[in-house]
């Protein structure tokens, strides 16, 4: 099983960074909400395993505040 | 002619039993003439046990209730010998079609593969449905069947001990007692006899009323279950729309928690909803209208000592997935044939066990897919709403979002893989799907269909081999089927009972479900995969 990949991953960290802000730009809070979901669920579906995706809830869940 | 299900079918007549002096006892008595009641005292007839059956009504269901029998269902129903009223009566449909705001994005059909008798569903008044079971009852008993209805017969009380159930049964001539063996209750999600029993019947409510109206209008909307989130004309809300015979269409308006269900039932407020919807123009009337609110919950246990409960008694879901009689009629199948091994002294009292575990594992299930589309029909969150709304808009340009967007996930049956009552699974690579604890899928046998061959025994079916008779030796009745892949020309019996094997030997149940499977045959292996699917008696 491969894990989720938690080590830095990004091919262009700072230039991904700038462009998920700029997805935004001018954006309501409840469009940026939506733009997420959205965002979400286009990712998830890439990864697709089940393990991965849980083991990424569960991180997300565990390190907000 | 005034409608069917205005007419009398089985009017109140006074019977021996009321002026015996001492309780007569009946080996089965059902309670409840609706769907699963009625597929149960068929069953349990056609298998030659006395059977009788009440209920405080004398007709079938008003109003259409439900109206998508589901394609076991009606597998089901050819092994009682009346499949082919219901598909000749009913609405036959495969193809649906989800619209979000004032656009379609997506478009599924349930039954693209062919090869299969029956199709995926089809819609039919829940009366016509009931209707077509009595008649069949009626049959039965022309036949000589040991078969008796008995309408306007009120439960009113039931008492047990450790081999009898007792029953006062209020009639218009007053009340009498009756005592049986076994009891079927199939009284409904009210259940008289579960309260009776002090029973619990646990499970979520949902905070949510749905407008039900079945109008009569011609019109040229297409064979098709259509399905809005959100629509102009029912802002906030879900709808659905439906085709039913004698062009009668199901019209379901979500409207939410909080409304006046008196005003809201009043026609001057429902005809201006439907006219929304299906246009100033449309001619239509209102056959019947409804507003419910739905819940998910079933009982601990099906099985209590000698008391059995059955369909909406044991288990309610809510309708988006048409689960509700469809998985009843399933209890009914499940329950009935154990029942008479049971009776007949082949099996032990211990096999209703697991009729209870194969019928709570099948409610779960079917409680689970409704929860999960009640969900996200009706987003309990504002997150949830969210995310419902980014499924239905990315669902229209990307395939993948399709299989999220849940409108109902409609009834399949159960398989009950972890039953005890299965055998080894010794078919190398043999497909998932006919798998043991999955009910038998059909296929084209020469003229004919495989599950119609299959009959009301066990049967111990070879496929591309020659079996031995099986009569003799053992005490339970087993038939013994062979059928070649050569009669198939489309394939589809290779495929979905041999993959890459070139024969197999299938043990199947007397209500279809695959018990065991083996690539040859073994007489040995045979014979406990035997014992275990009748409750390790034999
Ligand atoms: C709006 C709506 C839409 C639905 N759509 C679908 C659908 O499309 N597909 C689907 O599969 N399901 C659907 N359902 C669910 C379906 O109607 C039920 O699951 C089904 O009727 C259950 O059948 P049953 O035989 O268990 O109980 P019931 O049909 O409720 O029958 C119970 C019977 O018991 C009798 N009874 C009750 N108390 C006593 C007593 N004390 N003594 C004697 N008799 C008694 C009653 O008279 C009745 O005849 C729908 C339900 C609703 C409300």
């Amino acid at each position: 099983m491969t894990d989720l990949i938690t080590a830095p991953n990004l091919t262009d960290a700072d230039g991904f960074y700038e462009a998920l802000i700029a997805a935004h730009q001018g954006l309501t809070p409840e469009q940026s909400t939506a733009l997420n979901a959205r965002l979400i669920l286009l990712l998830a579906n890439h990864v697709g395993d089940r393990d991965i995706l849980l083991d990424a809830l569960r991180k997300a869940r565990e390190t907000g505040r | 002619m005034a409608d069917i299900f205005e007419q009398t079918l089985y009017p109140y007549r006074r019977s021996p039993d009321q002026d015996a002096a001492a309780p007569v006892r009946h080996p089965v008595i059902v309670v409840g003439a609706g769907p699963v009641g009625l597929a149960a005292a068929l069953d349990l007839a056609l298998k030659d046990v006395p059977v009788l059956l009440l209920d405080d009504n004398d007709r079938v269901s008003t109003g259409s209730r439900a109206i998508c029998f589901a394609k076991r269902t009606l597998e089901i129903m050819d092994r009682l010998g009346c499949g082919q009223p219901l598909v000749d009566k009913g609405v036959t449909w495969n193809k649906g079609k989800v619209f979000f705001d004032e656009r379609k994005v997506y478009e599924f059909d349930l039954l693209a593969e062919a090869g299969h008798r029956r199709p995926a569903f089809i819609n039919l008044q829940q009366y016509y449905f009931e209707a077509v079971l009595l008649e069949r009852l009626r049959e039965l008993q022309a036949e000589g069947r040991p078969v008796q209805i008995r309408g306007r017969n009120k439960v009113t009380g039931v008492t047990r001990d450790y081999s009898r159930v007792q029953l006062t049964v209020e009639t218009p001539d007053g009340p009498y007692t009756l005592d049986a063996d076994w009891l079927i209750a199939c009284d409904g999600a009210k259940s008289p006899i579960r309260s009776f029993m002090g029973l619990d019947f646990h499970g979520r409510v949902f905070e949510d009323n749905f407008l039900i109206a079945d109008v009569k209008m011609e019109a040229d909307f297409p064979t098709e279950r259509w399905f809005w989130f959100d629509p102009p004309f029912n802002r906030g809300q879900s709808a659905l729309l439906h085709k039913q015979p004698d062009g009668v269409w199901r019209i379901d308006l979500q409207l939410g928690w909080d409304i006046d269900r008196e005003v809201e039932m009043r026609e001057e407020n429902v005809i201006p909803r439907l006219k929304a919807m299906l246009g100033e123009e449309a001619k239509f009337s209102l056959e019947w209208i409804s507003i419910y609110t739905f819940q998910c919950r079933r009982m601990e246990r099906f099985a209590h000592g000698r008391v059995l409960f059955a369909g909406d008694s044991a288990h309610q879901v809510s309708p988006f997935g048409a689960r509700g009689a469809n998985s009843g009629i399933q209890d009914a199948d499940n329950l009935a044939w154990k029942l008479k091994l049971v009776l007949d002294g082949t099996a032990p009292e211990s096999l209703m066990e697991s009729y209870n575990r194969e019928r709570v594992q099948a409610a779960d299930e079917n409680i689970l897919n409704s929860t999960r589309s009640t969900d996200f029909i009706t987003p309990k969150s504002d997150i949830s709403h969210v995310f419902r709304d980014a499924v239905l808009d990315l669902a229209e340009a990307h395939p993948f979002a399709r299989p999220l967007v849940n409108s109902g996930r409609l009834s399949v049956p159960a398989t009950h893989a972890g039953s005890d009552l299965n055998g080894e699974d010794a078919l190398p690579g043999g497909p998932e799907r006919t798998r043991p604890g999955a009910p038998a899928v059909d296929a084209p046998v020469g003229d004919g269909w495989l599950l119609e061959s299959l009959g009301t025994d066990i049967v111990l079916l070879g496929i591309n081999t020659s079996l031995p008779d099986m009569s003799g030796g053992d005490t339970l009745p087993v038939t013994v089927l062979t059928i070649e892949t050569g009669d198939d020309r489309l394939g589809a019996l290779r495929e979905r009972y041999l993959g890459r094997n070139e024969q197999a030997v299938y043990l199947i149940r007397p209500d279809q479900h695959i018990a065991a499977r083996w690539p040859t045959y073994d007489r040995k292996a045979i014979s406990a995969a035997l014992t275990a699917a009748t409750g390790g008696m034999s």
